[in-house]
């Protein structure tokens, strides 16, 4: 068998549909038999952030970050059309009628089907957010080690 | 035909039918037939792209009451 194909993503942007959008692609091109990593950097780390709160030693900056940020995938909000909050209620229950998946849903799928989630932890560490915080199972990386993927790379998306 | 396995992908939307018809055909030998079942509207040109891809054949699609049916020999 050939050598697979590789598609690497780099998740800068917070935004619930943004991320959608790359979580849709990454998974779609693990169904294409590609090794996928989707690099979290900058607000898109909080897409790989625990739901619950995780008692952690912060600074006051850090943990004015952590209490700003969303907790989670769940809680970003939208590019567009927020509407303070509401934007994303909505989305989410539109997405329910079309049987479309949701961004918590496309994450799991994401880690069942091997796409490597890297943390930046440079980033994390502007951010105050420990390892503690992110889900079980993704690795941590800096620049290097996406250029490594991201030069051999068939597919190579900013989000 | 002989058909192997089937999908069924009725109702799920992107990326879904691509999702589960490629762990379907993870389980499928060289040559067998797998047939999947979609309303996706995007699916015909989702699937015989991914088909090429992967060196897996569409050996034809027919629509019926909106449910897209796909056979595709594994390569």
């Amino acid at each position: 068998m050939t050598e697979k194909k590789k598609t690497t993503i780099v998740l800068f942007s917070g935004d619930y549909d943004k991320a959608m959008a790359a979580y849709i692609i990454a998974n779609g091109a693990a169904a294409y038999d590609h090794e996928v990593t989707i690099f979290h950097t900058f607000w898109g780390l909080n897409a790989l952030r625990k739901g619950e709160n995780i008692p952690v030693k912060k600074g006051f900056m850090e943990k004015m970050f952590g209490k700003m940020m969303p907790r989670g995938a769940d809680k970003m909000g939208l590019s567009k059309m927020n509407f303070a909050g509401f934007g994303p209620i909505m989305i989410k229950d539109i997405m329910k009628k079309h049987n479309a998946m949701s961004l918590p849903q496309l994450i799991e799928m994401a880690q069942e089907q091997d796409v490597k989630l890297v943390a930046c932890t440079m980033t994390m560490d502007l951010l105050g957010l420990k390892q503690e915080e992110l889900l079980d199972n993704i690795e941590y990386a800096g620049v290097a080690a996406y250029l490594a993927d991201a030069e051999e790379g068939n597919v190579n998306l900013f989000i | 035909m002989n058909v192997t396995k089937v999908v069924d992908a009725k109702g799920l939307a992107c990326p879904m039918p691509i999702v589960k018809t490629k762990k379907a055909m993870n389980e499928l030998e060289s040559g067998q037939v797998l047939e999947i079942h979609t309303t996706d509207k995007g699916a015909k040109n989702d699937l015989t792209a991914w088909a090429k891809s992967g060196g897996h054949e569409l050996l034809k699609h027919e629509e019926e009451d909106k449910v897209l049916k796909f056979w595709i020999k594994k390569g």
